[in-house]
């Protein structure tokens, strides 16, 4: 018996979501009286031994070349292999894209319940059930997992990890790598920036602040809070800013810890992307803007004098 | 060319979210159903798009749910699906819908099998990577374009701050996001016509539930928004930082 984290990885680096996973798989290790271990595939240039301070005992590696992109029918095989192997009786993703792209086929694969979009510890005091988001952040459903082997993907920035001493130790696995089916012809992605599902301050502007030539009040605010940047869906529409930005139902779905909304007025739609952020302020010149309604802190002002002046005062506490 | 693609009956966006049955169900009186968004916007839409451009593809709906998802599954086929097949299932467990949408697949083998990237009502976001495994098919997830080039689909899918390009060979199962297609509004011709269109129901075949929802909870009620002036915006950094403590 043992738990099993899948730890994802890009250009050869562990991502955050994925450490958070550890962290949480080591906590179901620990309530369930079991060890916990973690697989990665492909390349990666981070000290492996290192994940022992998020209560990993090994980390199972498969270093081979073709596991630099991510096919999910080629890792759900490797994964299955290694749960197999291991007798993983829990297994946790992050729920990020690729977690939402392996874990339903190893469900599948290995006939064991999965949930996806988990936020707490699974509660084990009859069954095992485990809660997660559903309508888009407005409620939470109690899933039982029913089946022996149980596959948690846990929602980004949902649990907080506690780090301890200690090294894990690194063992290369011995897996059957296929010939992935989905052939990688181009990647294009934003470097040197925080990602937007990983990060835990945002900055974000809506049609409020008129157009992508004042766009430095955002990315000023968010340079100094080491914040990623978002918008609300027309100012992604218009073409202000770029598509990935888009927060909201049809755009990405993130839960920062603080969520600095310019601008926007606040639609449902655009809610239902962010309302699981811890704290949420809101600047908006309407006093009316529904968006006030979701917020921790508000001020009711112009963005283009109250922004100048939050980004001063932001640079005074840091001593800058 | 034969596509199935994968519909789901959803509250409206807007509809206030309650339960009943002590918290057990979700309470649908008075509740507005539509067409999952991006079931309907990006892979319905799609469908209709890819035989738009080559008239001999045929596109089939599948659902899987109670007799009260046929005006969904009729609006669909006003859209402009060629037939639809409801799974006669109230389940709201993914691997027994993933099964029966995986057991039409295999009667019917599609060359395309195309999903929403999630329900806005329990966003699982599972269904389309469980049909892939089920029948042992590639499976591109968040799709933000497709293209087709004879038999090779080159997909466009959302990875952390960014897209890959993929390339593959059908038969494959995709699940759609923003970018794919723009949402259309039925017209009268395809209401009309979508009244004649065959909708069969069938019942379920056997297969396991591996979950069961024990109970919803609400989130606990924000405590209100705290207003500062905006004559005095630093007041608002010093809030989130001496109280709120997030920067």
């Amino acid at each position: 018996m043992s738990v099993l984290i899948f730890l994802d990885q890009a250009d050869g680096h562990i991502k955050k979501s994925s450490f958070e996973a550890a962290g949480y798989g080591a906590a179901v290790a620990k309530q369930i009286g079991t060890t916990a271990e973690a697989i990665v595939l492909g390349n990666v240039n981070d000290d492996l031994a290192l994940l022992g301070k998020y209560g990993i005992t090994t980390v199972h590696t498969v270093t081979d070349e073709v596991l630099n992109h991510v096919d999910a029918q080629v890792f759900t095989k490797i994964i299955a292999e290694a749960a197999t192997a291991i007798a993983a009786t829990v297994i946790v993703f992050s729920n990020n894209f690729n977690g939402k792209a392996i874990a339903p086929r190893l469900s599948v694969r290995l006939k064991a319940g999965l949930v996806s979009g988990a936020i707490a510890l699974p509660d084990t005091t009859n069954g095992f059930t485990v809660r997660k988001n559903v309508f888009s952040g407005k409620a939470f459903a109690n899933v039982t997992i029913n089946t022996a082997v149980k596959i948690i993907s846990l929602n980004p920035n949902s649990f907080t990890v506690a780090t301890t001493e200690g090294n894990a130790e690194v063992a290369p696995f011995a897996a059957t790598i296929e010939a992935p089916k989905v052939q990688v012809t181009a990647t294009d992605k934003v470097v040197g920036e925080v990602p937007l599902s990983e990060a835990e301050i945002v900055v974000s502007g809506g049609r409020g602040l008129k157009g992508p030539e004042n766009w430095g009040l955002v990315t000023d605010l968010a340079k100094l809070l080491g914040a990623a940047t978002a918008c609300s869906r027309p100012v992604a529409d218009i073409g202000w800013r770029p598509h990935h930005e888009h927060v909201g139902q049809t755009g990405l779905a993130i839960a920062p810890n603080l969520y600095f909304a310019i601008g926007i007025s606040g639609a449902i739609q655009h809610l239902a992307g962010v309302n699981r952020s811890k704290t949420i302020v809101v600047i908006n010149k309407d006093p009316e803007a529904p968006f006030f309604k979701a917020a921790d802190y508000g001020i009711v002002g112009d963005a283009f004098d109250v922004m100048p002046k939050i980004i001063e005062a932001v640079k005074q506490m840091k001593h800058l | 060319m034969k596509i199935l693609v994968c519909i789901s009956k959803t509250p409206d966006t807007t509809a206030k979210i309650a339960f009943a049955d002590n918290n057990t169900k979700f309470a649908a009186d008075g509740v507005q159903w539509i067409i999952n968004p991006y079931d309907e916007w990006y892979a319905l839409v799609r469908a209709i798009e890819l035989k738009e451009a080559d008239a001999a593809t045929v596109i089939h709906l599948v659902t899987v749910g109670g007799a009260d998802c046929d005006p969904i599954i009729r609006k669909a086929l006003a859209l402009g699906g060629d037939e639809a097949i409801r799974v006669n299932s109230d389940s709201h467990d993914s691997y027994f819908i993933a099964s029966q949408i995986a057991a039409i697949a295999k009667e019917n083998s599609y060359d395309l099998i195309f999903t929403g990237k999630e329900t806005i009502d329990y966003n699982g976001s599972s269904i389309g990577g469980m049909v892939a495994e089920l029948l042992d098919l590639p499976y591109v997830s968040l799709a933000t374009k497709f293209v087709l080039e004879g038999t090779t689909a080159i997909i466009n899918r959302e990875i952390e701050g960014g897209e890959e390009t993929d390339k593959v060979q059908l038969p494959v199962v995709v699940s759609c996001q923003k970018g794919m297609a723009e949402q259309r509004i039925p017209n009268m011709k395809g209401i009309m016509g979508a009244r004649s269109k065959p909708l069969k129901v069938v019942e379920p075949a056997a297969a396991e539930a591996f979950t069961s929802i024990a109970s919803f909870t609400l989130p606990p009620a924000k405590a209100g928004v705290k207003m500062v002036s905006a004559e005095h915006p630093e007041e608002l950094v010093r809030l989130l930082h001496e109280e709120a403590k997030v920067i």
